[in-house]
């Protein structure tokens, strides 16, 4: 242990490459096993929508497909935002970092939203019929019971999908704080870009849940 | 040890990409391509690129180590074999029924002639 | 190893027990070492309470009548037996304990690449632990470890969504300790320590980490659903609503198949290391024992559906999971094959480390074989469901694994504790908790095969003799834990300093202290033989030969 290590070097590290590296394959392996974690609603799924394809068609265009355009929009462009954070840590500017992190911060929060005021009119529908599922789902449909299949995946996987996106959104405010005091700079941005690999991934699942959500059986 | 840095011209141009794959993606399933499987195979396409453009740009997997490469290839090939094993399930099943029902119809009249086997066809 | 460290051989220096002794130096410990004594008197009180359930139901079936429990309190009784040993047991048993003790000693590391995750990864499992024994307080868990549903999100009226958090939450400490293990193996090995120089245990974490990261999230989604299911009355797998009870079984098993593989390839990995020692000799075909651990880690997750063969599963996918089955055994009876050929002009000795291991070799065999019985689609139709498949999975489990966390214990317990424990107690107890074992599950092959269907507490009168020497061997085998639990601990307070390399081993892990120093070496070692270098004379320790040696460096 020689006094010649910064302080941003942990004490079981040789050298800052090694951190560096070590970060980036324990985020990639953990975002592996969050594949693996969608990858068992998607099997469902999937499995669900073979079985019960009119179900799921008409329980699709029940979704407000503009307002999750929107969010599809609002989502890869905080992922731009997110890589341009990492990209000012690597370039050494401070205050880009921060202000790419609060811009990333903004949209994701706007994200999230956008996806209760979606949650909100499923929750007080105004048409005679409730998507919630549960006791009182109701559909004028012989498939109304499949369509609360349909349902279920719906809130279960968005539901799972916030839960990341908060998730983010918190680990992202404890970041800018640190990136207000200046501790990321181009030779130790280590938790900025491995929080960047989280981010992205958790937009990959939207890119994903939005075409399989929204936009089944609208031709 | 020098990283490579992306420029954020690059980032702008995935970025403008990714926006043009969005509408392409909510503009073509409107249209009815006569087979619903066709449309789910554009969309799953246009999702599979623009997942591409965020791993290999955003999470800079193109200038990433092999290793890289092998676990976020692994983890497609996992979903693949819980997909596909588990669909081996559900798309045999009605196969199967039929066989069986084909069977018990055997039994309970057995054709006059020689027998076939009433085994699987 | 240089002479440098050769100093402090056997001298009561500082070491990792004894730097710091409070109470918070231990709680917020980032030491992997400590870490693993945590982990190891935790594991043990949760093997206590599965094995003390254990016991009881196995009194209740001493008689064909109910005695002592009725029948909703004897499935919560076998339900808690279940979630403990396997969540809270014999998945984190080795890699917990033992990887967590030596994965960076025998790697030649500090310290794991990511020791407050480690850490972490302790808090999260005892809470998840604490959740899972207030389940089974508040109200019980009837439901069997699985979880099946419908009668987990319909019908059981009990504590499930307590027990289905607590199997989520230590899911959680599961994948910190595989990303640890994978990450360390890749980034942190000391110079000199290339990939085929790895101790055989180290690739045993490796494959057992891989199985963790890539199943772990499969089922911690599937208790996800079964909470949406249960708590919001969401309907996933309900029938009424056209929902499929067998996708839950798909989802639970393509974890719960693996997992057997988290139990079974640490134990495996121990035992390469102790028929290694123990046979004075490199492991005969260590490349292959490489390989087919990776193998059986890889083919462990395209078998789930033997587990399915009655349910409403096709027929079709009944056979392809058959047929797929059969291929596990292979890389599993290479190992087997590549161990006997070490054994055989090897120079055995029958320490008390190797006993476990010949106890590990006899009844996996056993194990892995009537494995094959039940993963052939006719024969599994008659044994599904009975105490053939107890019987099967406890020869894999506790024959298996526990035989193979014993083995390991004992092995590197003069390392993790720097004492040496009685040898003729520990050969005593080897011997009685290898009796009790098989006169408890051996009767269960017979009572299966007569067809004694499991989880019933209740029984024709012609199965008693059977059951009582299953339940008595069920107290020799609890007599067995017992007397090794006493010579165990007693041995911390008694026990002699067992100096750096009691059994006059290779690898890195013996040519540091014992108990090792807080950094784990003096200086970072440099690997420059192969791995199992009997042929060469140890750094560390210089007998002649090894084991009977009393008196240390």
């Amino acid at each position: 242990m020689s006094d010649s290590k910064p302080s941003y070097l942990a004490h079981h590290f040789d050298h800052l490459e090694q951190q560096k590296q070590s970060a980036t394959l324990g985020i990639w392996l953990f975002l592996i096993t969050e594949v693996m974690f969608f990858g068992g609603l998607f099997l469902g799924y999937i499995v669900y929508r073979g079985l019960y394809p009119e179900a799921w068609h008409t329980g699709s265009e029940k979704l407000n497909v503009i307002l999750g355009a929107i969010n599809t929009v609002v989502l890869i462009f905080s992922s731009l935002t997110m890589a341009l954070a990492v990209h000012g840590a690597q370039t050494g500017s401070r205050k880009k970092t921060a202000n790419f992190l609060l811009a990333t911060i903004i949209l994701g929060s706007i994200f999230l939203g956008i996806k209760a005021i979606e949650y909100h009119a499923k929750f007080f529908p105004t048409t005679d019929y409730n998507l919630i599922p549960g006791a009182n789902f109701s559909y004028p449909a012989a498939y109304a019971d499949q369509m609360q299949l349909f349902f279920s995946f719906y809130f279960t996987m968005t539901g799972m999908h916030a839960i990341h996106m908060v998730i983010g959104i918190g680990i992202l405010i404890w970041l800018y704080v640190k990136a207000l005091q200046g501790t990321y700079h181009e030779n130790y941005y280590n938790p900025v870009e491995v929080t960047g690999l989280y981010w992205h991934f958790v937009d990959i699942v939207w890119i994903f849940l939005f075409p399989l959500l929204y936009l089944i059986g609208r031709h | 040890m020098k990283h490579h840095i992306v420029s954020v011209k690059t980032y702008l141009a995935i970025f403008l990409v990714l926006m043009v794959l969005t509408a392409l993606t909510v503009y073509v399933a409107y249209i009815d391509f006569g087979h619903g499987l066709l449309n789910d195979l554009i969309a799953m396409t246009i999702a599979v690129v623009k997942a591409m453009c965020v791993l290999v740009i955003f999470m800079h997997l193109k200038y990433s180590a092999k290793l890289l490469w092998l676990i976020a290839g692994s983890s497609v090939v996992w979903l693949i074999v819980m997909v596909g094993l588990t669909l081996t399930d559900y798309r045999s099943r009605e196969w199967m029924e039929s066989q069986l029902h084909r069977a018990i119809e055997w039994q309970a009249n057995p054709p006059a002639e020689q027998p076939a086997h009433p085994g699987l066809h | 190893m240089s002479s440098a460290t050769d100093i402090n051989a056997g001298t009561t220096a500082k070491n990792y027990l004894n730097e710091k002794i409070t109470v918070s130096s231990w709680l917020l410990t980032l030491d992997h070492k400590r870490i693993a004594v945590l982990y190891l008197v935790s594991l043990l009180a949760f093997f206590l309470i599965g094995g003390l359930a254990a016991l009881v139901f196995r009194i209740e079936l001493m008689t064909p009548e109910a005695d002592i429990l009725r029948s909703e309190t004897y499935n919560k009784f076998f339900t808690t037996h279940g979630i403990v040993m396997i969540f809270f047991f014999l998945i984190p048993s080795i890699p917990a304990v033992l990887g967590n003790f030596l994965v960076p000693v025998m790697i030649g590391a500090r310290d794991f690449a990511f020791p407050k995750i480690n850490l972490a990864s302790w808090y999260v499992f005892m809470f998840g632990g604490v959740l899972a024994l207030v389940a089974t307080i508040a109200g019980g868990v009837e439901t069997g470890w699985t979880f099946y549903t419908p009668y987990s999100t319909m019908y059981a009226n009990s504590a499930v969504i307590l027990a289905v958090c607590g199997a989520f939450i230590a899911g959680f400490s599961s994948i910190m300790t595989g990303l640890n293990f994978i990450v360390t193996i890749h980034k942190m090995r000391a110079p000199g320590l290339t990939w085929f120089r790895l101790p055989l245990f180290i690739w045993a974490m490796y494959a057992t980490a891989i199985v963790i990261l890539l199943g772990t999230p499969v089922v911690a989604i599937t208790l996800v659903m079964i909470f949406v299911e249960r708590a919001f009355g969401f309907g996933i797998f309900d029938p009424s609503l056209g929902g499929d009870p067998v996708l839950f079984q798909h989802l639970f098993w393509f974890y719960s198949h693996p997992a057997v593989y988290i139990m079974i390839l640490p134990a495996m990995g121990v035992v390469s290391e102790l028929i290694s020692c123990f046979s004075r000799r490199r492991l005969y075909g260590y490349k292959v024992i490489v390989f087919s651990s990776l193998a059986i880690a890889v083919i462990g997750f395209f078998v789930w559906g033997h587990h399915m063969f009655v349910s409403s599963q096709s027929t079709f996918a009944g056979m392809t999971f058959s047929f797929l089955t059969f291929f596990v055994a292979v890389p599993t009876a290479l190992k087997m094959l590549n161990w006997i050929m070490t054994l055989h002009k090897g120079s055995v000795s029958l320490s008390s480390p190797m006993l476990y291991a010949f106890g590990f070799l006899g009844l996996f065999v056993i194990g892995g074989l009537t494995g094959l019985f039940l993963s052939t689609l006719a024969t599994d139709i008659h044994l599904h469901d009975t105490y053939f498949v107890v019987a099967h999975f406890h020869y894999v489990m506790v024959g298996g694994g526990v035989m193979g966390f014993l083995g390991g214990l004992h092995f590197w317990w003069p390392k993790i504790t720097g004492k040496t424990y009685p040898e003729g107690w520990a050969i005593f107890a080897a011997i009685v908790i290898f009796i009790g074992f098989n006169l408890t599950f051996f009767p269960q092959f017979q009572l299966g095969v007569h067809g004694m269907p499991r989880r019933y507490h209740v029984y024709p009168e012609e199965f008693q003799v059977l059951h009582i020497a299953s339940s008595t061997g069920a107290m020799v085998l609890g007599f067995g834990y017992l007397v090794m639990a006493v010579y165990l601990i007693g041995s911390l307070i008694t026990g002699k300093p067992a100096g750096k390399n009691p059994w006059n081993a290779r690898g890195l892990e013996w040519e540091t202290d014992s108990p090792p120093p807080t950094h784990n070496f003096h200086e970072t070692p440099v690997v420059r033989h192969p791995v199992y270098a009997y042929e060469y004379a140890s750094e560390t320790s210089d007998e002649p030969d090894v084991t009977s040696e009393k008196n240390h460096v």
